[in-house]
């Protein structure tokens, strides 16, 4: 415990190594995860949540480090948390995110961290926002969290941050087309990346006519930009559009709205979270579970109505006696 | 892992990466980055192995800066390896400045799994 607190200290205080130790810790699901993150979830919220999803290869990596550089030089402490969101069947990964960040070591207030669904305990998800929590609470100011767009994780990032940011490419033939509805959908800032390509100013016009037509969300109409980040070209643009976007959610409680609004979806997911493992385990430890299947396969009964009376069961025993409690009581 | 310095022979080095990854190890790649950037990443990463790859002749001098900067930065139980070409007679004088196994070109790929995988369960993981 006391190790724990120690730990905590230090990082708060900004120690690199104790920072990058507790989101091991939390990454693991170690007893002392969620002492950890008690802890430092009064000391976060003042930091600028910025989410980076696009398809994979349009570079997103190398605007996050254009933009690390631009916070840097305008003197705020960044912190990030680049998500590879792929399914490992091995449970290994090869993540390469920080093959564009290219920093002066230990010159710049930056934290940049890494994270894979092979080393996560939990959902990779909710464990990124938790890690993301530590970076904030831990002196950052600006806090991005970078996800490839497949599957559901550029919807997960949009619930865990107060910017998301789109990049795509230019593409041949199709152009809208081929970008997935949801990054549509999602998106407060565009950028056109890799500009220097044939097709972006057509790219960039098509998802301006597109966002045209879509309901504003929180008044804001969804900004485009074009950018050629390895010859740094548009940055400078897209920089101050993050903070345009941040000084529309400043005001009218707008940014206060949005957080709220994701807390609610936050608290219902990690109560379902922990429903759902309690709920598991004790499927998992039923030893009668292979003879229901029997039941199930055989027809003598139906998947649904033994999902219910399982359900049934478990809902009778969470409100009713507590076996080993009541002997003791 | 890392390309130590300007060196830019990449096929071993990603070979290796992907082998690991396969062997079910989470492997963050940083391409060609020096001492300092590569000891920065593996206290942000929380690495417990750092592997360094070269094939320029650069190894005496930047693979024990490594080791060097590793423990100034109190992470001294992370372990380094390096690959690539390197002058067997060498291979001590490097081991001697705290690189902890030196695999050349003709090493299988089972025993570099093997030796990351020992240098890593061989010691206890620290904890909180």
């Amino acid at each position: 415990m006391k190790k724990t607190d120690r730990l905590i200290e230090a990082a708060l205080a900004g120690d690199k190594l104790s920072i990058a130790r507790m989101i091991s810790l939390v990454e693991r699901g170690d007893d002392q995860a969620g002492r950890i993150l008690e802890k430092i979830y009064p000391q976060s919220g003042g930091a600028y949540y910025i989410g980076i999803t696009g398809p994979p290869g349009a570079g997103k990596s190398t605007i996050v480090d254009r933009l690390i550089h631009l916070f840097c030089v305008n003197g705020y402490s960044v912190g990030v948390i680049a998500i590879d969101p792929s399914s490992p069947f091995t449970g290994g990964s090869l993540l390469g995110d920080r093959i564009r960040i290219n920093r002066d070591a230990f010159k710049e207030d930056v934290f940049f961290r890494s994270m894979s669904a092979g080393r996560v305990m939990g959902g990779l998800s909710r464990t990124a926002k938790d890690a993301s929590r530590i970076l904030d609470a831990c002196g950052k100011e600006i806090v991005i969290m970078e996800t490839v767009g497949v599957g559901q994780s550029e919807l997960d990032i949009a619930q865990a941050t107060d910017t998301i940011m789109v990049v795509v490419v230019p593409e041949s033939g199709d152009n809208i087309q081929t970008l997935k509805a949801g990054l549509m959908e999602i998106g407060d800032i565009f950028a056109v990346n890799k500009s220097d390509r044939a097709g972006a100013e057509d790219m960039a016009s098509s998802i301006k006519a597109m966002l045209d037509l879509a309901p504003l969300k929180m008044d804001w109409h969804p900004s485009v930009f074009l950018t050629a980040a390895t010859l740094n070209q548009g940055v400078d643009e897209l920089y101050e559009g993050l903070w345009n976007h941040y000084r529309h959610l400043r005001k009218e409680d707008r940014l206060k709205l949005r957080r709220k609004n994701q807390l609610r979806s936050e608290l219902v997911r990690k109560v379902d979270e922990i429903v759902f493992e309690s709920l598991r385990d004790r499927m998992n430890r039923d030893e009668n579970l292979d003879l229901l299947l029997e039941d199930i396969w055989s027809k003598k009964t139906d998947i649904y109505t033994a999902a219910r009376n399982i359900a049934d069961q478990w809902k009778a025993g969470a409100s009713g006696k507590h076996g080993h409690t009541d002997e003791m009581s | 892992m890392a390309k130590l310095g300007l060196d830019i022979h990449w096929r071993g080095v990603l070979l290796v990466s992907q082998f690991l990854k396969d062997a079910g190890m989470e492997v963050i790649y940083i391409g060609n980055k020096f001492p300092e950037q590569i000891v920065e990443a593996a206290i942000e990463e929380d690495a417990d192995v750092v592997g360094v790859s070269t094939l320029s002749g650069n190894h005496l001098t930047l693979g024990p800066k490594v080791v060097e900067l590793l423990k100034a930065q109190g992470m001294e139980t992370v372990k380094v390896f390096m690959g690539g070409v390197i002058p067997p007679n060498h291979i001590p004088i490097l081991k001697g400045k705290g690189i902890h196994e030196v695999f050349g070109p003709d090493t299988p790929m089972q025993t570099i799994i093997d030796g990351i995988k020992t240098a890593i369960l061989g010691t206890d993981p620290p904890t909180g």
